[in-house]
């Protein structure tokens, strides 16, 4: 590929791709995010390979691997374009039965389509699918679109116009102050005004800046950094470029979790090609602007997701914060300006410089402008990446977009924000989700991770959890988070094995301010969140635990037993075998019985019987 | 042992001590493990204290200072597979193979790991072996499925 040197090329390169790019050729679209690739849609792909080339159709047809669609729980998925024809859980076996019949033939094939489980109708098109529908695709939208391996697949959508726009047109402060305008927020958790970072990173003196891409994306439950830069790493890189030129930064740095191989082969190809065609390094475009980018992977440790840790990692030191009281913008990375944003944050960027401040702000709520991307998780009926506009109710996305709870379970309550948030109870559902809403409820937005709980998830439980999962990761700098969160879990753990006390919630209240007060940085200034969040909301689960020593939820298992109702069993000997620890006693074609004394609690027998005879109470 | 990948690596990363990490990280995916030679090399190599690179094996949760088994079983612990039930499974797995997480077993075919979350939360709970993923787990599917494992062994 020759470089491009001039806007004027890059509007010719487009043409030249617009033209040889027909819109209504046949086109198989399959979805090779990581949740699609867990289901083994690589066989599904070279299945279609296969049967493509034996039918010899390789020049009548188009096959595409493209990034994340979003709708996790039907993978692996396949749409065929142009009608866009969406089909869900496609195995192997009937790759050629599509080939031949949808592909060739037109027809669509009944069995492989969604069924809305609220009309009982089956739904042929991708657009008109509810979970789809609904939503506002923005940002994320793209993905089932473009090959994220090919850049021309970018440009073909609009790709580095936004760039070029900024480099020949506007001046670095006029693209700080479209974003301003815009009231484009951090999408990583804080919520802190882009255009207000990018801005006092520009005018801090310094002949050397730096711009961060944080993609450590560590909040258990969300994944949705994951599948941009997998799916749509142009994106990311055209707003971090942007971004460098705003802020006068000729350095950048990508920092990757390391356990998202797909990601950082993405970016990797990505960076190599937008090299190649002239978007970065040396005088891009021809404007005399520099920039290079550079990935480094993380080790694995939550609290590198911080910004001072995530720069210490990037130094080669152990990633442990730092107090701001000078901010990264001044003395950051190597103790020079730094401007660090999240993933979804960059990829917001060249969309409000091609469609404007203006019709950017139109969207959202009064504080939080555009879209948010969240994962819809847990119980919950459509598992996936969903991306709507700020504003809009828990209950339009758990029940209009996520389909609500599975098995007819009744919603207890949603976790947003990961370790650091909370817990929202279902009277709150018509809650309006935005960065202020979520915080005066207790939670907060965080990176968009929402998991929703029901009525077999004990809050206790959850809350445990998360201080367990919080003290694995403290780095342990700040004692009041190291032992804090330590003597708060020893309390938890308590409570959820029948010992609790009087006094127990308020000693847990009474240490979650003196944790959060104390701690340097986020990760002990909102580990509280998750305890004080349930104490708020299900008190009474709290009190169950301690003073009648009952699980409400029926989770805790120091509160439950297992038994067999009498009536139900068939004496089939299935979990009599299963057991290991020998417990479950009784012949064939007979009740059987567990002996208390021997039980361990696993639940073995609760999964395997087919008869539903097994009580746990 | 043979340094000379060790070297490479060395070499790839242009010797700089900013790059510690990213070392690390390319020896541990060649020998599974941090081993203790590659580690005096590394210490020689970069003119840093050994306790440094100490410090970034044991801070990161994905450095391991012992030799992993055959197979790396992960059962993911994030908060969509929690409340879908991973304890369980965590707890069945560990019965099963006799060991805790983050141990491995005495013939070297398993280590057990646990991880904060694989982002593949529409098939929690999930349990991946190397790179085979076994999606909506029970215990009872999570033992069978290593029995896959056993077998080639034998």
């Amino acid at each position: 590929m020759k470089k491009i040197k001039t806007p004027q090329d890059l509007e010719n390169l487009r043409r030249s791709l617009r033209e040889g790019h027909d819109l209504n050729k046949l086109c198989v679209a399959i979805c090779g995010g990581t949740g699609c690739r867990a289901y083994a849609c690589e066989k599904v792909i070279d299945a279609f390979k296969e049967e493509i080339r034996k039918q010899k159709l390789d020049a009548k047809v188009d096959l595409r691997t493209t990034g994340c669609h979003g709708f996790c729980e039907r993978g692996p998925l396949v749409v065929v374009h142009p009608k866009r024809i969406f089909y869900q859980h496609v195995e192997p076996d009937d790759v050629a039965e599509i080939v031949s019949e949808t592909v060739v033939k037109n027809n669509v094939i009944d069995r492989l389509l969604y069924r809305d489980p609220g009309t009982g109708k089956k739904i042929k098109y991708e657009d008109e699918i509810p979970f789809y529908r609904k939503q506002k695709r923005l940002i994320f939208g793209n993905n089932g679109k473009i090959d994220p391996t090919s850049i021309s697949d970018y440009i073909l959508l609009g790709g580095y116009s936004s760039l070029s726009k900024v480099l020949f047109s506007m001046s670095p402060e006029e693209v700080i102050e479209e974003i301003t305008e815009a009231g484009l927020r951090g999408r990583g958790g804080g919520g802190f005004p882009t255009g207000r970072k990018w801005y006092y990173c520009r005018k801090v003196p310094g002949d050397v800046k730096y711009v961060v891409c944080n993609a450590d994306e560590g909040d258990p439950g969300a994944y949705m950094d994951r599948s941009l830069l997998e799916g749509n790493p142009h994106s990311v890189l055209e707003g971090m470029i942007i971004g460098a030129y705003a802020i006068g930064a000729e350095e950048g740095y990508i920092y990757v979790r390391n356990e998202y191989p797909l990601a950082v082969n993405n970016i990797k190809a990505a960076l190599k090609q937008a090299a190649e065609y002239g978007f970065l390094r040396e005088n891009i475009l021809n404007s005399g602007f520099n920039f290079t980018i550079q990935i480094n992977r993380g080790g694995g440790a939550f609290v590198c997701g911080e910004s001072t840790a995530l720069m210490a990692s990037l130094e080669g030191k152990v990633g442990e914060p730092r107090a701001k009281h000078i901010h990264t913008v001044e003395s950051g990375l190597w103790e020079r300006p730094t401007d660090l944003n999240n993933v979804e944050t960059w990829a917001n960027v060249p969309l409000i410089i091609a469609k404007g401040a203006d019709w950017y702000s139109k969207i959202g709520t009064e504080e939080s402008k555009g879209t948010k991307i969240f994962s819809l998780v847990g119980k919950i009926e459509n598992t996936g990446l969903v991306e709507v506009p700020m504003g809009i109710t828990l209950k339009e996305i758990i029940y209009g977009i996520g389909g609500g709870i599975p098995q007819g379970k009744k919603f207890k309550a949603v976790q947003t924000g990961g370790p650091s948030g909370g817990c929202v109870p279902e009277k709150l559902i018509d809650l309006p989700v935005d960065f202020e809403e979520l915080t005066r409820v207790g939670s907060m937005m965080g990176s968009g991770g929402m998991i929703v709980m029901d009525e077999d998830t004990c809050m206790v439980d959850v809350a445990k959890y998360f201080l367990s999962f919080l003290q694995d990761e403290s780095c342990g700098k700040c004692t009041s988070c190291r032992e804090g969160i330590k003597r708060m879990l020893q309390i938890l753990t308590r409570i959820t094995q029948g010992k609790g006390g009087e006094g127990d919630i308020e000693l847990l209240e009474e240490l979650s301010e003196v944790v959060a007060g104390t701690s340097l940085c986020a990760l002990g200034g909102t580990a509280v969140n998750p305890v004080l969040s349930t104490i708020r909301y299900f008190r009474d689960e709290y009190e169950a635990h301690i003073k009648d020593k009952k699980c409400p939820a029926k989770v805790c298992k120091d509160l439950i037993t297992y038994s067999i109702d009498r009536e139900k069993c068939k004496g089939c000997l299935v979990c009599k075998k299963l057991c290991p620890e020998q417990a479950i006693e009784g012949e064939r074609k007979e009740p059987h019985h567990i002996d208390q004394a021997k039980c361990i609690k696993c639940g073995l027998c609760l999964d395997s019987c087919k008869f539903g005879a097994i009580i746990v109470s | 042992m043979n340094l000379a990948t060790v070297d490479e690596i060395l070499d790839r990363c242009k010797r700089k001590k900013s790059a510690l990490i990213g070392i690390l990280q390319d020896i541990q995916a060649e020998y599974n493990y941090l081993p203790k030679e590659a580690l005096l090399r590394v210490r020689e190599s970069l003119n840093i204290p050994l306790t440094q690179i100490y410090g970034i094996a044991s801070f990161y949760k994905s450095f391991s200072l012992r030799p992993r088994g055959k197979y790396i079983v992960n059962v993911c612990l994030g908060t969509a597979c929690h409340v879908r039930g991973a304890v369980r499974i965590l707890e069945e797995v560990e019965r099963d193979l006799g060991i805790k997480s983050g141990q491995t077993t005495k013939d070297s075919n398993f280590t057990l790991e646990t991880v904060n979350c694989l982002g593949a939360c529409a098939l929690g709970p999930l349990m991946v072996v190397n790179e085979q993923y076994y999606g909506k787990m029970t215990p009872g599917k999570a033992k069978k499925a290593l029995r896959n494992y056993r077998g080639q062994n034998k």
